[in-house]
């Protein structure tokens, strides 16, 4: 394990008009790391993502890179550092087919012109990486699975070759075996020495991929845990801000039947 | 490259547990409904019964002078469906381009005539003039987000009285004056407006430029990062402006393009007639939109073609100029391009299902 994380956040702030949707947050994400990032709804997770991919610059705080302290202010800033972010919504045009969609915006040309072999070549070889079912080339993307869609979207994040990838929600709208797709291919992201911030709902997906977790509770860090040890009880009433375990009915109620 | 566009989701298919792509669900469609899925295969097939139906129905038809006036027919119909189709593709339609035709073509021969100036110095102003028309519109809808409906139904009405109010202030009358006699306008003449004569048959120039243009359309299309920016942000802008498209940039060119085509068909007008009259053009931006539409393209953007509009074009023109060859009322033309306007759209329908379900 590397000594100095890839990606730190000291004391981030964000404010939208009279919400302060961050305060004071830290964050550090270490090379062949998946550091699960969880909160209740309106924690500010999201907002978090875009402070780093650059979508919503922080007010105040201190963003480090290596060490160094970096200024993210456009999301071309953080595509320049090597942090690539694939969001809820995948920002895919359904239209274009799954090359298009890879290569939109950094389309290969040669002489001018479209090289659409080498950019098809170039998609099979991403994909091949990482899924075993790989889409039809040709086919707009709107007819792919959920699961093929998000592993397009990966594969367009991965072309940059970033160091740090960050998930939103990634198996939010998969089904079983698409998510365990998904997440063999964080493994594998993590395996080749990527550090990833995962935001998921999922404590299942949390448990299986992380190593360790943020919380986020209204806007603050609401604590750190290593995931192989904390219980999943410490982490759940971390996110809801329960002191004690998580409230249940009586037992002797349920045998009133 | 296959390229469509539908407003729900496609059914979610399982993944294939192994190597296997396919778990058997799914078949391979027939080539006949992959071909048809394509946007312009069947707006060639209405092109090709329509020609066919004329041939039957209005013997004249089979003379090769009266191709040639169906062909001149639908250049001019076509020369400004190509831009208006790029941009219905981008996700945008501009219901100015008719009258902006005149206002071009009012430019260049106003000015030209007035300042008594070379023609030429009226032509690039009037290409000056519809590049601002193009960029105003794009910058507008652009920038404030309004529906491109709003902004050029705005531009429409403001060029439809500008031309009217102009040339009465400048000529005292509704046409411009005669520009036949002045410096430059034979050449331009030659340029814009000349005939070819190909084996006894006289082909009016617009009809080949109709194709080359279409011919560089298609390729931008298919073959730039350009082309790719128009299908992108057709389909869905907010993705490419995500992902690095310069959006701004490619729907104000598109709006521009329209700009180069109306000023292109002004300036054909001008040299063939001498004269402008300034109340025309309009409608003719509708014919234009549904031309585009039968020939293949979006309403709501992100699918199209530049060889089916050409087909679209064609298809007006034969309708046009057949119902004169075959003897009857043109009364009858604007039923029959409504009717032929639905079918397409019903057609278009049927191809965009079939073309994302698999």
């Amino acid at each position: 394990m590397p000594d100095s994380p890839l990606l730190a956040l000291r004391g981030v702030c964000k404010r939208f008009g009279a919400v302060e949707v961050l305060k004071d947050v830290e964050l550090e994400i270490h090379a062949g790391q998946v550091v699960a990032l969880l909160g209740d709804n309106g924690a500010g997770k999201s907002t978090l993502v875009k402070v780093i991919s650059g979508v919503a610059p922080a007010d105040r705080g201190v963003i480090e890179w290596e060490g160094r302290t970096v200024h993210i202010r456009r999301p071309h800033d953080a595509r320049d550092l090597g942090i690539a972010t694939v969001y809820q919504d995948l920002s895919l045009c359904g239209n274009l087919d799954v090359v298009g969609n890879l290569f939109l915006g950094r389309e290969i040309r040669r002489f001018g012109f479209l090289d659409e072999m080498e950019m098809e070549s170039r998609t099979i070889e991403l994909l091949k990486r990482l899924t075993r079912t790989i889409p039809e080339l040709r086919a707009p993307v709107v007819s792919l699975s959920s699961g093929q869609r998000q592993a397009v979207a990966i594969a367009r994040s991965l072309l940059g070759d970033p160091r740090v990838l960050l998930l939103d929600e990634p198996t939010a709208a998969l089904g079983f075996e698409q998510t365990t797709e998904v997440l063999d291919l964080v493994d594998a992201l993590r395996d080749r020495g990527m550090g990833v911030l995962l935001i998921s709902h999922n404590m299942g997906d949390v448990k299986a991929l992380a190593d360790r977790a943020a919380v986020l509770r209204l806007g603050r860090n609401n604590g750190f845990f290593n995931v192989n040890t904390a219980s999943q009880e410490q982490i759940i009433s971390s996110i809801t801000g329960a002191t004690e375990n998580v409230p249940r009915r009586p037992a002797t109620h349920d045998a009133a039947w | 490259m296959g390229m469509t566009q539908h407003a729900d989701p496609a059914v979610t298919t399982p993944p294939a547990s192994g190597p296997e792509q396919t778990d058997g669900r799914t078949a391979e469609r027939p080539l006949a409904v992959r071909l048809l899925a394509r946007p312009e295969v069947g707006v060639f097939l209405g092109a090709a019964a329509v020609y066919v139906f004329f041939l039957i129905a209005a013997p004249p038809v089979r003379d090769g002078s009266s191709m040639a006036t169906v062909l001149y027919q639908s250049s001019t119909i076509g020369i400004m469906t190509l831009p208006v189709a790029l941009l219905m593709i981008g996700g945008e339609f501009d219901l100015s381009s008719g009258v902006a035709v005149i206002t071009s073509a009012l430019t260049a021969s106003m000015l030209a005539y007035q300042l008594s100036m070379n023609v030429w110095v009226g032509v690039i102003a009037a290409l000056i003039v519809s590049l601002a028309v193009g960029f105003f519109n794009g910058w507008m809808v652009v920038k404030t987000g309004l529906p491109s409906f709003l902004v050029t139904l705005g531009t429409f009405l403001i060029l439809q009285g500008v031309n009217l109010a102009v040339t009465k202030l400048v000529t005292g009358n509704v046409a411009t004056d005669d520009i036949s006699n002045m410096d430059g306008f034979d050449q331009a003449k030659k340029v814009f407006a000349s005939t070819f004569d190909i084996g006894g048959v006289n082909v009016k120039i617009t009809v080949f430029y109709w194709l080359v243009f279409a011919a560089i359309a298609t390729w931008v299309l298919l073959r730039t990062k350009y082309g790719n920016w128009i299908f992108a942000v057709g389909g869905n802008k907010d993705s490419a402006r995500a992902v690095g498209v310069p959006v701004t940039f490619t729907k104000i060119s598109l709006f521009m393009l329209v700009g180069v085509g109306a000023w292109f068909v002004g300036m054909h007008q001008l040299f063939t007639f001498n004269t402008v009259q300034s109340g025309e053009g309009v409608g003719q931006e509708l014919i234009f939109i549904a031309a585009a539409v039968i020939g293949g393209c979006l309403l709501t953007g992100g699918f199209g073609s530049a060889i089916g509009p050409v087909f679209g074009a064609f298809m007006f023109g034969m309708v046009n100029q057949g119902i004169v060859f075959a003897g009857w009322n043109p009364d009858w033309f604007k039923a029959f391009l409504g009717v032929m306007l639905l079918g397409a759209v019903l057609i278009n329908l049927w191809v965009r299902q079939s073309a994302t379900r698999r």
